[in-house]
């Protein structure tokens, strides 16, 4: 490592002998236990920026886009430099020439980039739209030439769906701090050097395959290269101070927003990893707190204007423009230490700096055991803000050690040494009754699971139910599998991300993260099978169109019955299993998420009646959340519903969607800081639930903002996983937000 | 074996005493307060959700001892005196786990059972419904004097007690009496607190549901200002909130 004489001035060893972010983290890092007191207000700058951009959101809000990019396809050096206010910005970078513009990304799929493109009154290139049908296979047409009619009808029928099978995959998060730490001339003799590693007696495809892809990483961090020379910048060299280590981590984030429009693009984890530069200045007297304060509102409100062009079938699916910068913040240390610092603070002192904002989705990593400060401080944040998740590192740590991050909502993973194969949700209502229908479709009457047989009585039993659910789910579970198969494969080979995977360990690990939709359903179907008697109502068909359940009842999931949510923990660990039964693309480790997002709502759209007594095209309940308003007992019962789940079982992540009034909080605001710090602490046991999103709203509050969103641009609020501006949700989305459990006190 | 009657169960009650508590609400009540948003839990055979012995209570609060250990538990109602000698077993096997006991009470019932079950109770919400004494059987088919005479009694024992008072524009909002309220505050030093409870017209679908008259019609929920101010006013006595 060529390291400019900076490893004498940073402690450490490993770190300064190969790749080694952590080792650097931990060897310099000064935890800090105070509060908020020390933070500044924005500066002037910072201000003028913010309110420039405010002007160009209004427009944007109106026309869907604010503007976008037509012919030349994206990649990291497409455009030259581009600024807000080039005088006024100390962090710089753009994706395209212009803030707000959309740049187009035709290797995930032209037709996606086209259809984008006209439904907000633009017209793609002919001659681009030649290159990528004539010239350029896509990664969109790549998949569909291998799809098989079981995964066609599978999509078709929405027992499947949200699989990045037309854009980029996502769900990785490149180490943006190894840009700074190492500048990119130490990160291409590393890549170089792996290249030489893998040259074996016997190459095997994947051998082949990695050798191909690494020397690719080093083409895109040459080509990181002149994008960041374009500004003026030299990363080849590590940095040096503050403003570079900002700089460079951003410009690291940067090169993967401009290379890749993935479903969501996280940031990972640089709180600690800053702060460290940060105090280094400060203690030399040459840098302010204001400054400091500066340098983090202006990278932050850098992620805040990322933006892909997407579909409005995309957005009925992931309302509000969401990217998912997701950043992790705070967490403890293996050694105990808390990893809390003033930059943590600074990180979240944005959203009063420049108001509350969905993006970046700040993840704060909740271990009792954080200093009291930092959590009443993450808790009045939550109160006044609803735009922060948390997520138990102490479940997480004993796995990923201390140095992970979070990609989209809840999935963990060991920054630079792990990525994943993202692959979106099945929808096990659906599944459910096409159990019942031998595998017709409960919407359409078509033929879509093989021809099982079906419940052919008028009742409908437990008995009788679950070997066809099991065997339906064990086909659900094959055709997702080859689906993804088919889909990362080709990914991988006409849309690989280079950069991102450049800033990753050459032997990196993957996980294949599948996904369920639709659990409380299915448990409370299953309780209500199991307690009552339940006629199934048919159309002329013979199909199984609506359920009546004549006698008995069932506590549904959400109450803490033992019974009931027995099933919900079945279910996880046996989908699974049938997940597990199949051979992964890559070896790639079999994992699943309970994760909804905002698609909750078309699920439901997309779902017959369910025997719980759910009618059809009713929403379903967001990630692993109790259906609405069946959790009777109060929020800690559904916690405790909800932390039964085995994060075994679903390693990808268990995302449960809180909301509550102020005054159900609590009667004043240290009261309520009080029970939600302790309602945290409660939840986020070693063995405890793994993610919870926090809503402190009133109901009138949201009605207001539907009827006047000119009121509300930056109301945000927690749906399952990610933050978003309540007044982008589409009307349907709104009304389901409305109908959720908002726990308030009588 | 005591059996509880519990018409329902919170298990995230922030309102009722310190923290997080795990709160259950007892069936049956023998008072008729007039702006009562809980009718349902007015008679003591009334349809309840549950009957648990008290060790089986304790078992339920006790799988949310991460939540509840700086909080604690509360029974409220209803009137839970009214079951007084399940009160005592079940906040006697709270203590023994360590948990916090908070009683939600009128004081209704102040003798035998009643007194029994404050051994094992940490904290008393005494609902203070008036003190006009020309009032308080119209407001509340009560009498006064038990609500006055649990306060002497929490008092000798010395029993934290936190004060509360519904207040109804027009009936309870009277400023005289309402600094009345203060006066006795400040009299007892039990009395660590003053909670000030704004009316408000959310149980009023109950009484629809259980096809009751409504005796509050027309009557408007209290301000945020009012309760504001009024919680000022009280605070020259005690801390108000």
């Amino acid at each position: 490592m060529v390291l400019q004489n900076l490893q004498n001035d940073f402690k450490g060893s490993n770190w300064k002998h190969e790749i080694d972010v952590r080792d650097f983290i931990q060897a310099n890092y000064e935890p800090y236990d105070g509060d908020e007191s020390f933070l500044t207000a924005p500066s002037a700058r910072t201000t003028m920026l913010w309110d420039k951009l405010s002007e160009m959101f209004k427009v944007e809000r109106e026309k869907g886009v604010y503007d976008a990019e037509t012919k030349l396809p994206q990649t990291l050096d497409t455009y030259g430099a581009g600024y807000i206010d080039k005088d006024n910005e100390v962090i710089v970078g753009l994706q395209t020439d212009a803030p707000l513009k959309r740049g187009i990304f035709p290797r995930g799929g032209i037709r996606m980039v086209e259809s984008a493109l006209k439904a907000y009154g633009y017209e793609l290139d002919p001659a681009t739209k030649d290159i990528y049908t004539k010239y350029c296979k896509t990664h969109n047409e790549g998949v569909f030439s291998a799809y098989n009619d079981d995964i066609k009808a599978a999509r078709h029928a929405h027992i499947i769906t949200g699989l990045p099978d037309a854009y980029g995959r996502g769900r990785i998060i490149g180490d943006y701090r190894r840009v700074a730490l190492y500048g990119t001339a130490n990160l291409i003799e590393e890549k170089k050097r792996f290249h030489k590693r893998i040259d074996i007696q016997e190459f095997t495809e994947e051998i082949v395959r990695c050798r191909e892809e690494i020397t690719d990483q080093i083409k895109a961090l040459k080509q990181f290269e002149r994008m960041c020379a374009s500004y003026g910048f030299d990363v080849s060299k590590p940095a040096t101070n503050a403003r570079e280590a900002v700089q460079w981590t951003y410009f690291g984030y940067l090169g993967a927003v401009k290379d890749q429009d993935g479903a969501a693009m996280s940031l990972g984890r640089v709180c600690a990893f800053l702060d460290i530069y940060i105090q280094r200045d400060l203690k030399r007297g040459i840098l302010t707190e204001e400054e400091a304060q500066e340098l983090i509102d202006q990278m932050i409100m850098k992620l805040r204007i990322v933006r892909f062009l997407r579909t409005p079938e995309y957005n009925d699916l992931f309302s509000g423009d969401p990217i998912w910068a997701t950043t992790v913040v705070g967490g403890m240390g293996v050694d105990g230490r808390s990893m809390v610092t003033k930059t943590a603070f600074r990180i979240l002192h944005t959203l009063y700096n420049m108001g509350p904002s969905p993006e970046p989705n700040i993840t704060i990593l909740w271990s009792p055991r954080l200093p009291q400060n930092w959590k009443n401080y993450c808790a009045k944040v939550s109160i006044d803000t609803s735009a922060l998740q948390y997520e138990n590192d102490d479940l997480m740590r004993a796995e990923l050690g201390d140095d992970y991050g979070i990609a989209c909502c809840v999935s963990p993973m060991k920054i630079g040494k792990q990525m994943q194969f993202f692959g979106a949700r099945a929808n096990l209502a659906k599944c459910m009754l096409y159990a019942i229908n031998g595998g017709r479709d409960e919407m359409t009457g078509e033929q879509v699971a093989p021809m099982y047989s079906p419940i052919e009585g008028d009742y409908l039993t437990y008995e009788e139910f679950m070997p066809r659910f099991e065997q339906m789910m064990r086909w659900l579970a094959k055709t997702y599998v080859n689906a993804l198969k088919i889909i990362h494969y080709m990914h991988d080979k006409y849309d690989y991300e280079a950069f991102e995977m450049a800033l990753h360990d050459g032997d990196v690990q993957r996980t294949r993260a599948t996904g369920i939709a639709g659990l409380s359903i299915v448990t409370d179907s299953i309780a209500a099978m199991k307690n009552c008697k339940i006629r199934i109502i048919r159309d002329e068909t013979g199909l199984a169109v609506d359920y009546k359940i004549e006698e008995g009842e069932y506590i549904p999931f959400g109450n803490d019955c033992d019974e009931t949510d027995a099933i919900a923990v079945e279910l996880t660990e046996k989908f699974m299993e049938y997940l597990r039964q199949h051979r992964t693309y890559r070896d790639a480790i079999p994992t699943q998420s309970l994760l909804t997002i905002t698609s909750n709502v078309v699920y439901g759209r997309a779902t017959g009646a369910t025997p719980d007594g759910r009618a059809k095209g009713v929403p379903f309940a967001p990630g692993a959340n109790p259906m609405n308003a069946r959790d009777i007992k109060g929020a800690v019962a559904a916690l405790a519903s909800v932390a039964k789940l085995p994060f075994q079982h679903s390693r990808d992540g268990i995302s449960y969607t809180f909301a509550v009034t102020p005054a159900a909080l609590g009667k004043d605001k240290d009261a309520q800081k009080v029970n939600l710090t302790n309602l945290m602490d409660g939840y986020f046991t070693p063995n405890g639930g793994q993610h919870l999103n926090v809503n402190v709203f009133d109901r009138q509050l949201l009605l207001d903002a539907m009827e006047h969103p000119e009121k509300y641009p930056q109301l945000t609020i927690r749906v399952s996983g990610y933050a978003v501006n309540f007044v982008k949700l589409t009307r349907e989305q709104q009304l389901d937000v409305l109908s959720r459990t908002i726990n308030n006190c009588m | 074996m005591t059996k509880g009657r519990i018409h329902s169960i919170e298990s995230f009650g922030t309102v009722d005493g310190p923290g997080i508590r795990f709160v259950a609400f007892m069936q049956g009540c023998p008072l008729r307060c007039q702006y009562c948003h809980n009718p349902d839990t007015w008679d003591p055979n009334g349809n309840c959700q549950y009957e648990l012995t008290p060790e089986e209570l304790v078992q339920q609060a006790l799988r949310y001892s991460s939540y509840i250990a700086s909080g604690g538990v509360t029974l409220s109602g209803g009137e839970p005196l009214m079951q007084a000698q399940f009160v005592k077993e079940y906040f006697q096997l709270c203590q023994q786990e360590g948990l916090h006991t908070a009683l939600d009470t009128s004081g209704a019932y102040c003798s035998g059972r009643a007194l029994e079950a404050l051994d094992y109770t940490n904290l008393v919400l005494l609902d203070i419904k008036t003190l006009n004494p020309q009032l308080y059987p119209t407001l509340t088919a009560g009498k006064l004097e038990n609500n006055l005479r649990m306060l002497d009694v929490l008092q000798e024992r010395g029993i934290d007690t936190w004060l509360r008072h519904v207040v109804v524009p027009g009936l309870t909002d009277d400023d005289e009496w309402l600094n009345k309220v203060g006066e006795l505050a400040a009299r007892f030093s039990v009395v660590k607190k003053i909670e000030i409870l704004p009316y408000h017209t959310l149980g009023k679908f109950k009484y629809e549901k259980m096809n009751l008259v409504y005796p509050l019609e027309g009557v408007e929920p209290l301000s945020r200002e009012r309760a504001q101010e009024i919680r000022e006013r009280l605070s020259a006595y005690k801390p108000c909130s």
